[in-house]
């Protein structure tokens, strides 16, 4: 909402206060204001002219030379515009004078021709061209004859205003007009509001000779008033109308308009004129549309109808949008003789929907889907039926056609000053309570100890007690709150078990050295399911933004990898990052299953030490020992095991397994999938972090310090390179029973040295008894039957 | 003999006092004190020596051999440091290189701002709540005053998935569903999480952020409370000399309605490009828990109250790292992430 001072001094006194105090006091007591605009932009020496003549410029064919009147001389300027004429008056930048935008007029000579000045458009003023009449839009603004010659152009005109934008948020609808902002000013600086005056002169014959109204549905439409205005001459506007309009951010058209939107604007209520000629039945209907049936709206837009909708008619046809648009067909023109004003009631959530059907926001509708002031239709009814009396010489026939269902009774609230200090924390004296309302134009009683407050119908807002709180709050001021702390049974506040568990993994895995990242739910349909741990459908939004943003993710890796790959393209060659966060899949139930994910990808060099000659790729085995310490940290036992997954290295992919359930994925990317995403090699891995995190932890017990020394032998085999590690260990513990501690693979040879198809793996194992010092001859026993177990599985020892 | 003797001692002396090295100095103590070395020769000869002599010439070795024995302890003390010496002086290093890096990752800036957040709060009683991303219609709107059709709706454009359920367009949700949960019993809680909205991602708007919001409920709670509780927030986030103000506002589920801003922490009021000049800077929107709020949730709103409040995450952590471009906290840039490795306290 813009709200020009100018105009808002017509209903309140402002007490001569700098704009930007103003402003500073209208947002802390409610409404933000979020731009306070000079509409001078400090423009000097800017006058009305005269063109008394006007005629080609001999070298140029889109110049004219003009003699232009400013008062104090007759002076050449050439202009370039082409509506420019003699016997114009216009506006004239002296030599010497500044534009908005820092622009500086100076003699000149263009083409040969000497130029003082400049003839200005409105766009020149610093009016956006949106705003400017489409008569002048591609030209120079003409003014009106009754322009003085020389007088200033900037208060002769209303440019030396400010404007204040205010930030409205939904429950304020009030201050969607100008009359509410007088209030709202009112009640801030407790000044009294002055509503506008309405005179004119009623013709003899009566509106409802002419025109008849039915409306079909009460509940959408309770009120609906119609005025007769003929003779009007359809014209433009006064300069202070226009410029009123193109203040409040709406472009002049002609009188007829203008008054129904300068009527919006001051009492936020929506009116509609039409040509009745057009109308041709002299009959209004006010109906829900039938299915199908098509409108053609002011905006040359065809539009097709549904039921919902409803509609203004001639008892025939719709002639407009109820409360959205009206229809081109019985649109107002230039040759308008008679006009029927229509203010009317319409039921918000209707013209919500209908607004919302067809991607159509007016200035009316966007009203009339936050609720008007029931008590305002007929007063606006009658303000454009005066306005157009004197600004369209029109003669308003007497009296109004109505159709009126609508309560239009003042909300009754009740509440105690107790309860009102209560809520705040605060020692506010009855009177001073009784004065901000009184200041709001609240209506208030005081009946055994409660204030009762009738509630104007403009603040639709005030429903209940609460609401009453914050009016008296704002306008109290917030600052005069104290600052206490809630009186509560202390409790210990704290994580869950499973918070702190996730903050243990991610402080190991920073510790680690791993970067966290965050990445994106929504991704691709294309890309939601891969690296997905469990196979579902995928969920797609109604109405996506893009493609790339249509589809819940199901695994964390591909937003993960293309943050890889972002940081590769730049340069950063080593980057490993872990993400935790939901994957998204989709269940029986109506909601999804969100399962907490975390994943970690890595390339480059894990470790560089350089100069000590220390390099370490990331590679498989790094992200497992991660996982591995993981596994550790959170006393939750993990395997591995061989695995496959698209996308990523068949022989370089491992399940993880918990409880034999799997829960995870680790690999190294497909050098397919490398490729696609321009990665060196990449290692991955994703596991499911809720199902490990949910998992109880068991109390730490401690294991008393080994008394006996434990003894260690260790073994070097030749095994096929198909056998793995993980079995021949699981062979060794078999084997070794309870005395066999520990088992270790201490080294691995895959070299030319060794017979093809073969490699070489040593063991290290740990003997301990708690209970005494092993023998040698006891271990020996044991570590016999190991090697026995393991030529029997086929290893043979290597010599 | 005798000259024999101190012959061999001047000797002995000598090669001890030229021997350069550890090695050397041995060399002299095998050839001179050794089993097949000259004094012991002589004391072998001595059985050829009159019975009388032999008491005399036998002190008269021992007095040699303890001489050259101390001669070379003590040579052997200064060859021996200045061996070690030596080994050190080779053993000298760069000390200027480089250590061994130790490879740190650390937390994303949103969670550090968040851990802080919550860390805090839990330090005041409060318990950390979560829910669900994707979410009901229900809790997303209805239960929080915002009724289908509502205007205040259009403030959050929304993805839905089907006509009821929808992407959360803030952590609110988890507060109905934490309320509903209590059956009427007080609460204190923070709910942080991920939020989603209809924006187009520039560098002020992303279609996903994150908030943090707190809930409060219980016997006679005041928005004195709730200003109270703000302020220490702002003074442990911002710094001690932070002042807050409320500003009226709007939100659906409170009444009243306030937006806090605090005093400028760059200019401390005066005004500057971070506070546009006004001294002030917008952090967090809070209210007084709406009754149709409580009652939905099944709480006495005559009897209990609350309040609430939330916050951007991403606006905080642009705020204190002068962070410009919200877009950074979604492209995980290594140059950008590892930035976030400082402790502050
Ligand atoms: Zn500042």
């Amino acid at each position: 909402m813009l709200v020009s001072l100018k105009w808002l001094k017509d209903y309140v006194n402002l007490q001569e206060l700098p704009a930007q105090e103003l402003a500073e006091k209208i947002t802390r007591s409610g409404i933000e204001v979020d731009a306070v605009i000079d509409r001078s932009f400090g423009m000097t020496n800017v006058v009305v002219g005269y063109v008394e003549a006007c005629e080609k410029h001999p070298e140029a064919d889109k110049l004219s030379i003009c003699q232009v009147n400013v008062g104090e001389e007759t002076t050449q300027i050439i202009c370039g515009a082409p509506n420019i004429a003699a016997g114009q008056k216009v506006i004239v930048a002296r030599p010497g004078a500044k534009l908005p935008g820092g622009i500086k007029i100076k003699k000149a000579k263009l083409r040969g021709q000497e130029s003082n000045g400049m003839i200005c458009s409105l766009q020149e003023l610093g009016i956006e061209g949106k705003l400017v009449p489409k008569a002048y839009a591609e030209g120079i603004y003409v003014l009106p004859e009754e322009a003085e010659i020389g007088t200033d152009v900037v208060t002769n005109f209303d440019l030396d205003d400010t404007v204040l934008e205010l930030g409205l948020t939904p429950n304020r609808a009030d201050a969607m007009s100008m009359l509410g902002v007088a209030y709202e000013v009112g009640a801030i600086l407790d000044e009294e509001v002055l509503l506008p005056e309405i005179t004119y002169s009623e013709a003899a014959e009566k509106a409802d000779s002419l025109l008849t109204v039915r409306v079909d549905d009460p509940e959408v439409n309770p009120l609906y008033v119609a005025k007769v205005v003929r003779n009007i001459k359809v014209q433009e506007s006064p300069m202070w109308l226009q410029q009123r309009l193109m203040a409040a951010g709406v472009r002049p058209h002609n009188n007829v308009v203008d008054v129904t939107n300068y009527i919006l604007m001051e009492y936020g209520q929506p009116l509609h004129a039409f040509d009745y000629d057009l109308l041709g039945t002299g009959n209004i209907t006010v109906r829900h549309a039938k299915e199908g049936e098509k409108i053609t709206t002011l905006d040359d837009a065809e539009r097709t109808l549904s039921a919902h909708n409803l509609v203004i008619t001639n008892g025939e046809k719709p002639v407009a949008l109820a409360g959205v648009m009206g229809g081109a067909n019985s649109e107002v023109s230039g040759s308008t003789t008679t006009v029927v004003i229509e203010s009317a009631y319409f039921d918000s959530g209707s013209i919500r929907q209908t607004s919302k059907d067809h991607g159509l926001r007016s200035d009316a509708s966007s009203r009339y889907e936050k609720g008007v002031d029931p008590n305002r239709v007929i007063p606006a009814a009658e303000r454009a039926a005066a306005l157009l009396a004197e600004l369209a010489d029109g003669e308003v026939l007497a009296g109004s056609v109505v159709f009126d269902a609508l309560d239009r009774a003042e909300k009754v609230v009740s509440v105690s000053p107790d309860f009102i200090n209560q809520r705040l924390g605060m020692k506010i004296r009855f009177e001073d309570m009784l004065d901000i309302l009184n200041r709001l134009k609240f209506k208030t009683e005081a009946a055994n100890g409660q204030l009762v407050i009738s509630v104007p119908t403009r603040r639709q807002d005030i429903q209940i007690e609460e609401d009453v709180v914050e009016e008296i709050a704002r306008l109290y001021g917030y600052d005069e709150i104290p600052a206490t702390l809630p009186e509560m049974e202390t409790k210990p506040g704290g994580l869950t078990p499973y918070q702190e568990k996730r903050r243990v993994v991610r402080s190991l895995l920073e510790g680690a050295g791993l970067l966290q990242a965050t990445t994106y739910s929504l991704t691709s349909e294309k890309s939601a399911q891969q690296f997905a741990l469990t196979e579902t459908e995928t969920t797609k939004l109604l109405m996506p933004m893009s493609e790339e943003r249509s589809t819940l993710r199901q695994s964390l890796l591909p937003h993960l990898l293309e943050s890889v790959s972002y940081n590769t393209a730049r340069r950063s060659d080593s980057v490993a990052l872990y993400e935790t966060g939901s994957v998204f899949l989709k269940t029986e139930d109506e909601l999804l299953n969100e399962e907490e994910h975390l994943a970690i990808a890595m390339t480059g060099l894990w470790l560089d030490n350089s100069w000590q000659g220390e390099r370490k790729e990331a590679d498989f085995f790094v992200l497992k020992g991660i996982v591995e310490s993981l596994s550790e940290k959170l006393g939750v036992e993990l395997a591995f095991e061989r695995g496959q997954m698209d996308g990523l290295h068949p022989g370089r992919t491992a399940f993880i397994m918990n409880d034999g359930k799997r829960i995870g994925i680790l690999g190294q990317l497909h050098p397919t999938e490398q490729k696609v995403r321009d990665l060196k090699t990449t290692i991955v891995m994703e596991l499911n972090l809720a199902e490990l995190l949910h998992k109880n932890s068991e109390p730490l017990v401690y294991t008393p310090v080994p008394r006996y020394p434990s003894i260690s032998r260790d073994i070097a085999l030749v095994l096929s390179k198909i056998v793995e590690a993980g079995t021949v260990v699981n062979v060794i513990r078999n084997a070794g029973g309870k005395l066999l501690k520990d088992v270790r693979v201490f080294d691995l040879y895959e070299g030319d040295k060794m017979e093809a198809g073969k490699k070489s793996v040593a063991f290290s194992l740990t003997y301990f008894d708690p209970e005494k010092t092993l023998t040698d001859e006891e271990v020996t026993a044991v570590h016999e039957k190991v090697l026995r177990a393991l030529m029997e599985v086929g290893a043979e020892l290597r010599s | 003999m005798e000259e024999q003797l101190q012959g061999l001692k001047t000797e002995a002396l000598e090669k001890i006092a030229s021997a350069a090295n550890v090695k050397e100095l041995n060399d002299v103590r095998v050839a001179y004190l050794g089993k097949k070395g000259p004094i012991t020769d002589l004391l072998k000869g001595m059985g050829k020596l009159p019975a009388e002599e032999r008491p005399k010439m036998g002190a008269l070795v021992n007095v040699v051999r303890e001489d050259v024995t101390a001669s070379l302890e003590e040579r052997m003390v200064i060859l021996e440091e200045a061996a070690i010496n030596e080994k050190l002086q080779s053993e000298t290093i760069d000390i200027t290189l480089p250590g061994r890096p130790v490879k740190t990752g650390n937390p994303h800036p949103l969670t550090r701002v968040v851990e802080e957040i919550e860390d805090l709060f839990i330090s005041m009683g409060y318990e950390i709540a979560e829910g669900p991303e994707v979410e009901k219609d229900y809790y997303n709107f209805e239960a929080l005053n915002l009724p289908k059709g509502h205007p205040a709706r259009d403030m959050q454009d929304s993805f839905y998935i089907t006509e009821d359920i929808l992407l959360r367009t803030h952590t609110s949700p988890v507060q109905a569903r934490t309320m509903e949960a209590k059956g009427g019993e007080p609460i204190k809680i923070i709910c942080p999480g991920k939020v989603y909205r209809r924006d187009n991602d520039d560098a002020t708007h992303s279609h996903q952020f994150t908030q943090i919001e707190g809930l409060v409920i219980g016997e006679d709670i005041r928005m004195s409370d709730l200003k109270g509780t703000l302020s220490v927030f702002a003074k442990k986030m911002f710094g001690e000399d932070r002042e807050i103000r409320l500003r009226p506002s709007f939100f659906p589920f409170t009444e009243p309605s306030v937006e806090m801003d605090i005093s400028c922490f760059k200019c401390g009021g005066t005004g500057c490009n971070v506070c546009k000049k006004t001294g002030w800077i917008e952090i967090l929107g809070a209210g007084m828990v709406h009754p149709n709020v409580l009652e939905m949730a099944g709480y006495d709103s005559k009897r209990l109250t609350g309040f609430a409040f939330g916050m951007g995450p991403e606006r905080i952590a642009m705020l204190k790292y002068g962070v410009e471009d919200i877009r950074h906290f979604y492209t995980n840039d290594v140059r950008f992430l590892s930035q976030f490795q400082r402790t502050e306290v």
